[in-house]
């Protein structure tokens, strides 16, 4: 069986890879394109480990063909922090301390910034719903909660 | 394994017919990947339909909807009107998954994969939502109801697949409401769902009404006898009582992990009176119009 031939944008640049059908998105970000920030849990879209952004949609990589996203654009953990600065998420997450083990943290930065590109001013409530399908063994999520909570504040540009 | 992208609907239903082996529908694929790896499926050809025009798009005309059955559950929660109009078909949508499964799942999904407990039908069906099917002998209209049969089964023929979803225009003073009960707060699958579909007069006195319930038969169910218990009423707690003790009757459950048969039948009465009184303060305010 060939292997498809597939052009997306990753992270801002063009890429090219070839892929078996089955392949997942994950497996390709990973194996082929080296992007190991995203991170296989579950693989089975209940974890949260592998999140991605797909054409500005939060998903699970786990949950996506490789072959399906031709012409998308994809965005990883890797594009988060611009150069040396890190991203709000992820200063506070660092400074909270809100990961032991840090194998979901890939994904929960990506999707706690995707609820805060869309809402910099969410209730704890609305941020424990929106990371619902982000599992944490480690912390009891308490400190995740009140890292998001502090980088939604900077974002709106308030000090604390 | 091969993986076809349909440039139309009707290519798509001639991939699928045209496979000898097994043929597989690809929208939002968050059944079709778990399926996949978990190797309880083993398809032969996948056909990704999310890419057209027809299943991609809501479109309104007249009052009625038409809902691409690849659209996912997000971008029915974002719709400007869709919310308004049917909000117990919406939030029975937006239970599914969380938000990484919502930018991806769909209700023409969730239909096909037909799991009893499945979030987004017993709103549907409920709303008497019908569905246009394409296949190799061409386009058919079927009620949503008819699509399931039993858990993981559907009546779909060889090469046919769902296009879209179609919700008809409504009356004054109507409203509906999804309701489900899991063990836990998120991300959890129903032990019991309670769809209501409610029409007042201009009195409040409802007129018409229909209750279906999912996840305690092995298909989503019709409950005339529930409905029937609210049509000519306020909504009295009288009716109220009868419409539970109608749903619960009609109740026909298994026990497993999540809940029992007891207990799901209890519930599927609660969760009926909850969410009819929901869908009436609903109407009461106007939502529809």
């Amino acid at each position: 069986m060939a292997k498809i031939h597939v052009t997306t944008t990753i992270n801002g640049d063009p890429a090219e890879f070839l892929c078996e059908p089955h392949e997942t998105l994950l497996d390709i970000l990973r194996d082929e394109l080296q992007l190991t920030g995203s991170k296989e849990g579950c693989a089975s879209g209940d974890c949260g480990a592998c999140s991605v952004m797909l054409d500005g949609r939060l998903v699970c990589s786990c949950l996506v063909l490789g072959a399906e996203v031709q012409g998308s654009e994809v965005e990883t953990v890797e594009n988060i922090a611009q150069g040396d600065k890190l991203h709000p998420v992820q200063q506070r997450i660092l400074e909270h301390g809100a990961l032991q083990c840090g194998y979901c943290t890939p994904g929960i930065v990506v999707a706690a910034k995707a609820l805060l590109d869309r809402n910099n001013d969410p209730s704890e409530t609305e941020i424990r719903y929106w990371l619902a399908g982000n599992l944490c063994r480690c912390t009891g999520y308490d400190k995740i909660i009140g890292a998001v909570m502090d980088a939604a504040a900077d974002m709106r540009g308030e000090a604390s | 394994m091969r993986y076809e992208v349909a440039d139309s609907v009707a290519g798509a239903a001639s991939l699928l017919a045209g496979e000898a082996g097994q043929s597989y529908v690809l929208a939002g694929g968050t059944d079709l990947l778990v399926q996949l790896r978990a190797g309880m499926i083993s398809p032969d050809l996948v056909v990704d339909i999310k890419g057209l025009d027809e299943t991609r798009t809501i479109s309104e005309s007249g009052g009625a909807y038409t809902i691409g059955a690849a659209v996912a559950g997000a971008e029915l929660g974002e719709h400007d009107t869709l919310g308004t109009v049917w909000p117990g078909v919406t939030e029975g949508a937006e239970l599914i998954g969380s938000t990484q499964i919502q930018g991806r799942a769909s209700m023409g999904g969730n239909l096909c994969n037909a799991s009893p407990a499945a979030d987004a039908v017993p709103a549907l069906i409920a709303a008497d939502a019908t569905c246009t099917i394409i296949g190799p002998d061409g386009t058919r209209e079927a009620a949503v109801a008819d699509i399931p049969t039993g858990p993981g089964s559907n009546s779909l023929g060889k090469g046919e697949f769902v296009v879209s979803i179609n919700l008809p225009s409504r009356p004054a003073n109507s409203s509906d409401a999804y309701l489900r009960m899991i063990p836990r707060t998120e991300m959890d699958i129903a032990i019991v769902g309670a769809a209501v579909n409610l029409t007042l007069d201009d009195d409040g006195t409802c007129t018409a009404a229909k209750i279906v319930l999912g996840a305690v038969a092995p298909t989503a169910i019709d409950v005339p006898a529930a409905a029937d218990a609210l049509i000519g009423t306020k909504l009295d707690d009288d009716a109220l009582a009868a419409a539970a003790a109608a749903a619960s009757a009609a109740a026909n459950p298994i026990s497993d992990k999540r809940g029992t048969v007891e207990y799901r039948i209890k519930v599927a009465g609660v969760l009926t009176k909850r969410a009819a009184k929901i869908a009436y303060d609903r109407a009461r305010k106007g939502s529809a119009s």
